[in-house]
């Protein structure tokens, strides 16, 4: 029997000089994960999108809970989205959506 | 009852307020005071040195220093001074020396120490580093990011770092601003380095090393991207948190009016002689 796999979920603001869609947030975000773990880690990762504001300019990410620092790494390491400079910050990780959004919110 | 026992009983009355403040406290890492040792904003440029300190205290940082040219005046000191109080942060002056020769290094060490609060060394050359590392004036030691044969962090030299106190600064900039095979080389390098000053207890302080906002990131983020150096996660907190903030606050003392030797102090002079 296979334990259930705990994942977590990641809340990130993007700040960039030109309005960005989930593609672009996505492809950025493989690219670095790639870049710096390669296809092994990226595999592990267990990476997906959840959510996507483009009007607040914010993601929320899940992955696996052993491969958070992996996902903060890359989405550190990101300097540019479409060619343009992009920075995304990390706003806080949790375990479940809910205690995720509640800690963004209070965070403000 | 005797001197020493006297001593011993203050000494475990010490401790135990301590512990009893910290068992009252939550041990919660957001408690911790995150430190930019060095941000690099075009200080003449007034618009830019805003927007990055006030950047800062967004993405969790509660002291910034801003590094000066050794000549600066008092005005511009006060100027970034007012726009970080302005943003609730905390600035600290500092200056890095970029000498050729040990010579000159002393030399600037003798002329500028004591008008800024942190005084770091850009490292180009062997006996530069070497001097820098055994002088107590130096508090931090940094090394080009972009050329890995001038990087002279070795053993002899966290060894004499060790002995005066001096921090091993690692900007994350570069790491940002790389790709590809100079990006692998470097974390090569930091690794190793990290390694050699993990064994001779020489503090590690991680900077920004941002020149704008784009390169700027949280403390927590930094401490992730250390550890694709090797660096703890706890440790990579330490080397944003307390370490620099230890250094800020010895020269804070060292540099305050009362100050005579560690541990001494003037308290009160008399009047009227």
């Amino acid at each position: 029997m296979s334990r259930r796999l705990r994942k977590r979920y990641l809340a990130l603001k993007i700040v960039s000089e030109q309005p960005v869609n989930e593609r672009d947030i996505m492809n950025a975000v493989w690219k670095a994960v790639l870049q710096l773990f390669g296809e092994y880690g990226a595999s592990k990762a267990g990476l997906s999108l959840i959510e996507c504001n483009s009007q607040k300019n914010y993601v929320i990410l899940r992955c696996s809970h052993t491969a958070v620092d992996v996902v903060r790494a890359s989405v550190a390491s990101i300097t540019e989205m479409n060619g343009k400079p992009a920075v995304m910050h990390v706003l806080g990780v949790s375990g479940t959506l809910r205690a995720l959004r509640r800690k963004v919110l209070l965070q403000g | 009852m005797c001197a020493s026992q006297r001593f011993l009983l203050t000494f475990t009355y010490l401790s135990e307020a301590e512990k009893t403040q910290n068992a009252s406290q939550p041990r919660d890492v957001n408690m911790r005071r995150f430190v930019d040792l060095h941000l690099r904003p075009w200080i003449n440029d007034p618009d830019q040195v805003e927007r990055m300190v006030r950047k800062s205290p967004e993405l969790g940082y509660r002291l910034v220093s801003i590094p000066l040219p050794p000549n600066v005046t008092r005005d511009k000191v006060d100027q970034l001074q007012s726009i970080c109080s302005d943003a609730k942060i905390d600035f600290v002056s500092r200056v890095d020396f970029v000498p050729k020769t040990p010579g000159e290094l002393l030399q600037d060490l003798r002329r500028f120490r004591r008008r800024f609060e942190v005084v770091s060394v850009a490292c180009t050359s062997k006996s530069v580093a070497r001097q820098a590392a055994k002088d107590r004036r130096v508090d931090l030691l940094s090394f080009p990011a972009n050329d890995i044969h001038k990087r002279f962090f070795d053993r002899a030299e966290a060894e004499l770092a060790s002995k005066a106190l001096s921090g091993l600064e690692i900007e994350m900039a570069p790491l940002l601003s790389l790709s590809g095979y100079s990006r692998i080389r470097l974390l090569s390098r930091l690794r190793r380095e990290v390694a050699i000053a993990k064994r001779f207890n020489v503090p590690v302080v991680i900077s920004s090393g941002a020149t704008n906002e784009y390169l700027m990131r949280g403390p927590h983020d930094c401490a992730a991207l250390a550890t694709l150096f090797d660096m703890p996660l706890p440790y990579a907190l330490r080397a944003l948190s307390e370490n620099p903030l230890a250094i800020v606050e010895r020269n804070r003392e060292k540099l305050s009016p009362g100050y005579v030797a560690p541990g001494v102090r003037v308290v009160r002079r008399k009047t009227g002689v």
